[in-house]
């Protein structure tokens, strides 16, 4: 099979702080990663390559830096990998962001799979994958939990949703995008990590995939953002104090008559 | 607009008294469950057809699917999971707010000059309109005749056989890592028994295996807004708050004073939780009964 994951790199939001005053991102210190949730979409890929045999593509657009994602997932085992990066494209929503990695993948020729992970942890969007799919006019199966089986041109999927989980069969090629519950990601190896090292990341531009400059970056991009604040929280929060048994008891008895004055009891 | 085979007209009336003044169905036995390629056919239609200035999607599933693959293909400009709309008084852009690098902070979006403006909404980030049965609207049923092959098939589905939801419940006990063991979270399930609320969770529980995922509260579970809200052993971290904090009545049991969920609480128990939840349970088990 042949696979392509489009992998995103972000920062480590789980250790992002803000500062106070300004109300914006410390980026000092915070390191840039592989969007965790890609690396879900990696990992079902390189099973599905080890069972039946193919190639898997890793695909970012970013800043130049961004390669050092796509080397971590050829250390994974991916096969090979592209970056998308230039001017042209910073800036991008997710509209102009699927339209340029859609132009990428047909360049990367006839594939049967397209990975994606659920989102990506700083947009936190998930637009991405559906957007590929609508630009490739692809069928697209969203929310991913397991690969049932592979056939006949054919893939079987349990897509997770609210009450359940639907078994949906879909036509390839075919773009998925996958969760956490599909699979647990594998750690890079020695032997990947010193082929990563050396191997080839084809850096492209606005005009090594055909792309209509109208459609990227910030220019091209439907959305703009306007405004950024701090999330504020005010209420007034009455304390009760519960470090010994009479505190326990007092506090019990009040916790009582406050839902009784909310009409909750 | 609705989506689906057959619709009760009661369903489709409600949404006039909820605030609609004009209902399209779109009807067809193929619409019966969500099949992206046919829904986005229907919905790319009306676009075009309409030419809406602005078209809003809850952020489920079915929206977060269903959207972006029709904004790529209406040249429309989409803002996902927004928490607040509000439509800018100067220019008359829907300005749409949404938190963002996992809920450290809040970003206003607009769409300039693409239209529709389209969003998905997060549920329940707001309360639903109340019914007015005085209100009056046209409602108007379309065929959809010219539907096109899809490429996915629904081959069955499975639902599951999970307790009650938080989602709709009125009433939610979260349980946090204070919790310590999986084992313990007995007594916190007791006390969501006797208040009649559903049993939610941090990541952090979630994480461990303690809790399944539906039970999750936050930025990357669900969005709940209920009457009351009792969290117990949760620190109330910027991510579970954005899950939360709409909730009518909130009430923090912690043993730490500076835990963060006090600033957002209504009532705040500053104690150890396996000393003061089985108290509140008595308690409220005493309050049931004498009423
Ligand atoms: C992108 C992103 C998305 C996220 N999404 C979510 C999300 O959707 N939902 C979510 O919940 N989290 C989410 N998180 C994780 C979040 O940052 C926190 O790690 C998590 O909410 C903390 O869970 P907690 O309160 O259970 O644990 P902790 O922060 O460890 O808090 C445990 C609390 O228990 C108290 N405690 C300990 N012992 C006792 C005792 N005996 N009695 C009383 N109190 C006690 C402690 O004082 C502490 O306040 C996300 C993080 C990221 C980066
Ligand atoms: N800049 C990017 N480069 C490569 N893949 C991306 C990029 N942005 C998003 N993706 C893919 O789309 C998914 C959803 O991202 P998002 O819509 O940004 O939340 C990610 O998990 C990636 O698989």
């Amino acid at each position: 099979m042949r696979i392509i994951v489009p992998i995103k790199q972000v920062p480590e939001t789980s250790s992002v702080r803000m500062d106070e005053q300004t109300g914006t991102m410390v980026r000092d210190g915070v390191e840039a990663i592989v969007n965790p949730l890609d690396l879900y979409a990696i990992e079902t890929a390189l099973r599905l390559r080890d069972a039946r045999g193919g190639r898997v593509t890793c695909l970012s657009m970013g800043p130049p830096a961004a390669e050092r994602a796509l080397r971590e997932a050829l250390s994974m085992g991916c096969d090979d990998a592209a970056l998308l990066s230039d001017s042209a494209f910073a800036g991008s929503d997710t509209w102009a962001t699927s339209y340029a990695l859609a132009a990428a993948v047909r360049k990367l020729g006839a594939c049967d799979l397209i990975l994606c992970g659920e989102r990506a942890t700083d947009g936190d969007t998930g637009q991405v994958g559906p957007g590929i799919a609508a630009w490739l006019n692809l069928p697209v199966v969203t929310y991913v939990g397991r690969v049932e089986r592979v056939g006949e041109g054919r893939i079987r999927v349990r897509r997770l949703v609210e009450a359940g989980c639907e078994i949906l069969d879909a036509a390839l090629p075919c773009v998925l995008t996958v969760v956490k519950a599909i699979a647990a990601p594998r750690l890079p190896t020695l032997r990947g990590k010193q082929r990563a090292r050396t191997a080839d990341v084809p850096r492209w531009g606005p005009g090594d995939p055909d792309v209509d400059a109208d459609k990227l970056g910030l220019s091209g991009s439907p959305t703009r953002v306007v405004n950024i604040f701090r999330p504020t929280v005010a209420r007034q929060c009455e304390l009760l104090p519960a470090g010994d048994a009479p505190g326990v008891e007092a506090a019990a008895e009040r916790f009582a008559a406050f839902l009784r004055e909310k009409e909750l009891l | 607009m609705a989506i689906g085979p057959e619709l009760p007209g009661a369903d489709l009336a409600e949404l006039i008294e909820r605030g609609a003044d004009a209902v399209v169905a779109v009807e067809d036995e193929r619409l019966r469950h969500f099949d992206l390629e046919r829904y986005a056919a229907c919905l790319g239609r009306l676009i075009r057809q309409r030419r809406p200035e602005i078209v809003i999607a809850a952020a489920t599933t079915t929206g977060r699917t269903l959207m972006p693959y029709v904004a790529v293909t209406v040249d429309a400009g989409l803002t996902a999971d927004c928490t607040v709309l509000d439509i800018d008084a100067e220019t008359g852009r829907l300005l749409q707010t949404r938190p963002a690098i996992g809920g450290h902070i809040l970003a206003t979006i607009a769409t300039p000059t693409h239209r529709p403006q389209m969003a998905t909404v997060r549920p329940h980030s707001t309360p639903p309109a109340a019914r007015d049965a005085a209100r009056r609207g046209e409602i108007e049923r379309l065929a959809a005749d010219d539907l096109p092959e899809s490429r996915v098939r629904r081959v069955d589905f499975l639902p599951d056989d999970e307790e009650g939801g938080i989602q709709d419940a009125e009433r939610v006990v979260a349980v946090g890592r204070g919790i310590k063991r999986a084992d313990n979270i007995a007594i916190v399930r007791d006390l969501a028994d006797a208040l009649g609320a559903a049993l939610g969770a941090t990541r952090e529980v979630v994480d461990r295996g303690w809790l399944s995922y539906p039970h999750q509260i936050g930025l990357s579970g669900k969005t709940i807004t209920p009457k009351l809200y009792v969290g117990v052993g949760v620190s109330g971290s910027i991510q579970h708050l954005a899950g939360m904090q709409t909730a009518e009545t909130i009430v923090a049991i912690n043993s730490d004073p500076d835990a963060q969920l006090f600033r957002v609480a209504d009532l705040g128990i500053v104690g150890d939780l396996f000393e003061v939840v089985p108290k509140l349970t008595e308690r409220v088990r005493l309050g049931v009964e004498i009423a």
